[in-house]
């Protein structure tokens, strides 16, 4: 198999954790060595944040490097742009059309950068960008924004879809299993695909 | 079988595996997970201590009556652990006893970088480092054996990207989990200087021991590769070597301390170029060049920080990194902030505007020192607060004393505020006190303490009564105030800080993201706003500043009603409500 790595990219609390280990689930399904990278204490409290999730024949290095992601799923605009310079050249980007301000930008010491998507798309970006808080509160949970993007990213992938829902099964708690569930298949179906390629 | 596990989770694993009975920590991370996971097997014991040096010494014990035990802490944790450290090494052993201590390079969670590895040299105590999950059940097996063959406590070095890092494990069964006999034994744990004299020949003679030992252990590994280039590496070093350098050679030291002389210097000799890859400080390179060997290092990789493949390749291949795409990625920073709902809120309100000097800890509090708030002046280590004002007070006098308070978590008190609390009453001082009483231990997340009323396993258990606490020590100032009070708080602390003993308040209000703190949720700015920012004094991330307007994240704002409290003109309500 070829090697697939995956960045997962938010702030602290928008469930960035349960993806990458939902992913590295799906990973170990499909038989392959993988190692997924976590972060835990001080930078949860709504910092910047970021997971690796590293598939392949033999992984070594747990994190993934500047222009090494083949996919950079990001959570929030700025988050985005700010690790851009991790998806390779003819990476996929799978963006989460939100606006969280930082603190230096809520009380007002910096700018929120402007037009992130078109600055993305101009820099010759492929990108998948979806509503996910909108579809996520439509299927009955605000905090599903992570699953929904696991459906986008899954239906681009080439791993089975069924793959994807056992590893959800495995790993989701019954009581919130449904509407997580519904969140995947909303992701998986509902993406309008905005790529530039 | 086999399963995805992070490093700690395999840590805890390898110790069900090993038949551990007792497990004793305090969370720090990256080491909290360790214990977390061990107390979900129902064979081992865990517990949460007051603190690392009270837990190493419950393993010690537990040891000492037949137990195979485990102590887990991260890395300033052992500076706290080293007092029995460097005597159970005297000591040693009856039931296998293992240290865990996790490093944390590039400072993701902590206040510095040390790099553990000397305790293992200065304390004259083995230590093995792990390069993936795998080997983080392996080592800690490997561990038991070593401690119980040589009569020694082992300790097992992680880094965060290997505590924090999932990998597959294949799970095995557990074994030798049948208590060892206890013999009574004055000449090996009574540790006074007639006796402590022979157990450090016996030290002695043991280090020689395992420097053998050490040329054989399997956790020591050469891959022959290309002979042009030899690496010589750990840990999680050896993982980011393995794909800067791809298919050299590599000597993986799986024991870091006490070193192999024999095996490096064969290994020296077979290779071109040697190159020593370690994160932190230069501990192997150091000793390899005392035995006269060439190696390339610290003389152009850094001592700060954490490595990289990238960072490899740009130092030693001169590799430099090749944008894709055309994009100016300069952004604002996002620092961690206190979550919205957050109790400490209304404590750092209280104290920017009495201007106090505060002295401070390490807790989610500690997020009270950056901007917005920008209240606090001092953060040292765990408890350290106390000491300071006191000592600040000394400095400075009566009149600055006044002007300051130190501020503390509960589980931080526990840990070591308690003794500074003693000494301002001892030695006459007359500061004020804070403890900002969540209910929780929250920065590491959440564990249970002495003053929640749970223990690790979740079972009701009594609480330690703080003001009680402290009137027994002999502060007869205990005030108890809910921080988003704001004004009984602020006459409180001016109160307390003017009068002319010592006192402590006690902040409470329960960490928004406790399970059974439920607030009535979002909350929405209305018309009545006069955009006077009252409200965004607090550094609430769930208020935003849009320029002409200010609004809440819906999404965000839990509806804890503190911004509420600063608002002159009754314009923040309930989302699709009125107002209150
Ligand atoms: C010696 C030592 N052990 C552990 C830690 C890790 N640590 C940092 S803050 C903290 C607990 C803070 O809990 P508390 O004082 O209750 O404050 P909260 O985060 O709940 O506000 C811990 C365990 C540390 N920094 N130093």
């Amino acid at each position: 198999m070829t090697d697939l790595n995956i960045m997962i990219v938010g702030v602290g609390g928008q469930g960035t954790l349960l993806a990458s280990r939902l992913l590295g689930n799906v990973a170990m399904k499909q038989g392959f060595d993988v190692k997924v990278s976590e972060v835990h204490g001080m930078s949860q409290r709504g910092g910047s944040v970021v997971t690796y999730v590293k598939m392949g024949e033999k992984v070594y290095s747990p994190i993934i490097e500047k222009g090494e992601a083949d996919y950079l799923l990001a959570f929030e605009n700025l988050e985005a742009l700010r690790w851009i310079d991790y998806l390779k050249n003819g990476g996929t980007l799978v963006l989460n059309d939100q606006q969280i301000d930082p603190m230096p930008v809520i009380i007002g010491k910096a700018k929120y950068p402007e037009k992130i998507i078109e600055r993305l798309r101009e820099g010759g970006v492929r990108m998948d960008v979806i509503d996910a808080l909108q579809i996520a509160k439509e299927c009955g949970n605000i905090k599903s924004v992570n699953i929904v993007l696991l459906g986008v990213l899954a239906k681009t992938s080439n791993i089975a879809k069924e793959v994807w829902l056992e590893a959800m099964r495995e790993v989701i708690p019954q009581k919130i299993l449904d509407v997580n569930l519904r969140a995947f298949d909303a992701g998986y179906n509902g993406t309008k695909d905005t790529s530039k390629a | 079988m086999k399963k995805l596990m992070l490093g700690n989770e395999a840590v805890a694993r390898g110790a069900y595996e090993a038949g551990v009975r007792v497990a004793a920590a305090y969370p720090g991370t990256p080491s909290t997970e360790i214990t977390e996971n061990i107390a979900k097997y129902d064979e081992m014991y865990s517990e949460w201590s007051p603190n690392e040096k009270v837990a190493l010494e419950v393993a010690i014990g537990a040891s000492v009556a037949g137990a195979r035990a485990i102590c887990s802490m991260k890395h300033v944790g052992l500076n706290v652990a080293a007092d029995p450290l460097f005597t159970v090494s005297y000591t040693g052993v009856n039931g296998g006893l293992v240290i865990m201590v996790a490093d944390d390079p590039g400072m993701h969670s902590s206040q510095n970088e040390q790099d553990s590895r000397f305790y293992a040299r200065a304390s004259k105590v083995p230590m093995l480092e792990p390069s993936n999950s795998q080997e983080c059940k392996d080592f800690v097996k490997a561990a038991f054996d070593i401690s119980e063959r040589f009569d020694c406590p082992v300790i097992v070095r992680l880094s965060t990207r290997i505590a924090h890092s999932q990998s597959i494990v294949e799970i095995n069964k557990r074994q030798n989990d049948e208590l060892k006999p206890y013999v009574k034994d004055p000449a090996k744990y009574v540790m006074m200087p007639a006796m402590a004299r022979a157990r450090h020949l016996a030290v002695e003679k043991r280090m020689a021991e395992l420097k053998a030992f050490a040329e054989e252990t399997p956790v020591n590994t050469i891959e022959w590769g290309s002979t042009d280039i030899g690496v010589i590496t750990s840990g999680i070093s050896y993982q980011y070597a393995r794909e800067a350098f791809g298919n050299v050679s590599y000597l993986k030291l799986g024991m870091v301390y006490p070193l192999p002389d024999k095996l490096i210097t064969e290994f020296a000799a077979k290779v071109g170029t040697l190159y020593v890859i370690e994160e932190l400080e230069p501990f192997f390179e150091n000793q390899i060049r005392k035995m006269g060997i060439k190696v390339i290092g610290k003389d152009i990789l850094p001592v700060t920080g954490e490595y990289s493949a990238s960072l490899l390749r740009q130092k030693i291949f001169n590799e430099a990194f090749e944008k894709s795409y055309d994009v100016d990625v300069q952004s604002p920073v996002r620092p961690p902030v206190m979550c919205p709902g957050c109790p400490h809120r209304g404590t750092f309100h209280v104290l920017k505007k009495l201007k106090l000097t505060v002295t401070g800890d390490i807790g989610c509090y500690t997020l009270g020192a950056l901007s917005p708030t920008e209240s606090m002046d001092t953060c040292i280590c765990m408890g350290a607060s106390i000491g300071m004002a006191h000592g600040m007070e000394k400095a400075r006098g009566r009149e600055f004393g006044k002007k300051t308070v130190a501020i503390l978590g509960d589980s931080t008190f526990i840990h070591s505020g308690i003794t500074g609390l003693i000494d301002i009453v001892y030695n006459k001082g007359c500061s004020t006190v804070i403890i900002l009483d969540n209910s929780i231990t929250g920065m590491t997340g959440h564990q249970q303490n002495p003053t929640t009323g749970f223990t690790i396993k979740g079972e009701p258990v009594k609480q330690v009564d703080l003001a009680l606490l402290a009137k027994a020590v002999g502060i007869d100032r205990v005030r108890v105030v809910d921080p988003f009070e704001i004004k009984e708080f602020e006459r409180i602390v001016k109160e307390e800080t003017e009068a002319d003993e010592p006192s402590l308040i006690i902040a409470q209000r329960p960490c928004a993201l406790l399970k059974n703190v439920r607030y009535e949720g979002p909350r929405m700015i209305n018309e009545n706003c006069k955009k006077c920012r009252s409200c965004l004094r607090i550094g609430c991330p769930a208020i935003v500043d849009k320029g002409d307007k200010i609004m809440i994240n819906s999404a965000l704002c839990v509806g804890c009603k503190l911004c509420t409290k600063l608002c002159s003109f009754n314009a923040i309500v309930k989302a699709g409500g009125k107002n209150d």
